[in-house]
């Protein structure tokens, strides 16, 4: 099969928006929150998460979670190949049921933080965070 | 073992009892997430710590599950309570079995 110059640039052309398309997998992280909370009904707010507007790099943005009376609190990146970024879980000695860490992001996308409280309840809290360069390789 | 794996921790050399205290820890590893791949196509396989705890005195103060979206060189932040004089222990676990540990006294007027 040969392909005429038109037909080769049709294609190179085919192949460029089908990479250049975005990889979120949104139905992943909906999978991830029901593995974390069993079913449960998760009301939106009352999860601190900080996390720049926009991340010049994306192999290393700066996040901050934390939740009063969380037990674990875990944070989910939705745009990545794979939505987990972490979970913390907070045991007796903890002072503060805060964290700070870095982390990878692929694209532009949103970063969620889902917290278990003492009272079993579940609270959720999301941040869009701009990426300029992706940090998943590829 | 991956190479070039060192843990720095960053915990005061004392406190009052019943303070709470922060802590900064920093282990340098490549963290490979699995997604990237060599200059021949093929995929570089995961190789990444899995998990981290920080204990004082055998009691939990957090244990924190990661996924390969931990940027390398592993840094966590968090708060712990100081009821008495005492040493915290800091475990990380490589997917390749290896386990990396520090340890920190810590002295409670």
């Amino acid at each position: 099969m040969e392909f005429t110059r038109r037909e080769t640039l049709a294609v190179g052309a085919a192949a460029v928006v089908a990479t250049a398309l975005p990889l979120p997998a949104l139905a992943s992280t909906d999978d991830a929150i029901a593995a974390f909370t069993g079913g449960a009904d998760v009301a939106d707010g009352g999860v601190d998460l900080d996390a720049p507007e926009i991340a010049e790099n994306g192999n290393t943005v700066p996040i901050e979670v934390g939740a009063e009376g969380a037990v674990s609190i875990m944070v989910l990146a939705a745009g990545n190949p794979t939505p987990g970024v972490a979970t913390f879980n907070f045991g007796p000695m903890a002072g503060a049921t805060r964290a700070k860490t870095r982390i990878r992001l692929a694209g532009t996308q949103d970063v969620v933080a889902v917290a278990k409280m003492a009272d079993g309840s579940f609270a959720k809290t999301s941040k869009t965070v701009k990426v300029t360069i992706g940090g998943c390789g590829g | 073992m991956a190479k070039g794996v060192r843990p720095r921790v960053k915990v005061p050399k004392s406190a009052s009892a019943g303070d709470v205290i922060t802590i900064k820890c920093l282990i340098s590893h490549k963290m490979e997430s699995g997604q990237r791949k060599d200059k021949d196509g093929n995929k570089i396989p995961r190789s990444i710590i899995n998990n981290f705890t920080c204990t004082f005195n055998g009691e939990t103060v957090i244990d924190v599950k990661m996924e390969p979206a931990i940027s390398t060189n592993p840094y966590f932040e968090f708060d712990a309570k100081v009821p008495e004089s005492g040493e915290f222990k800091f475990v990380w676990n490589d997917d390749d079995g290896s386990v990396y540990e520090e340890t920190k006294a810590i002295e409670a007027a």
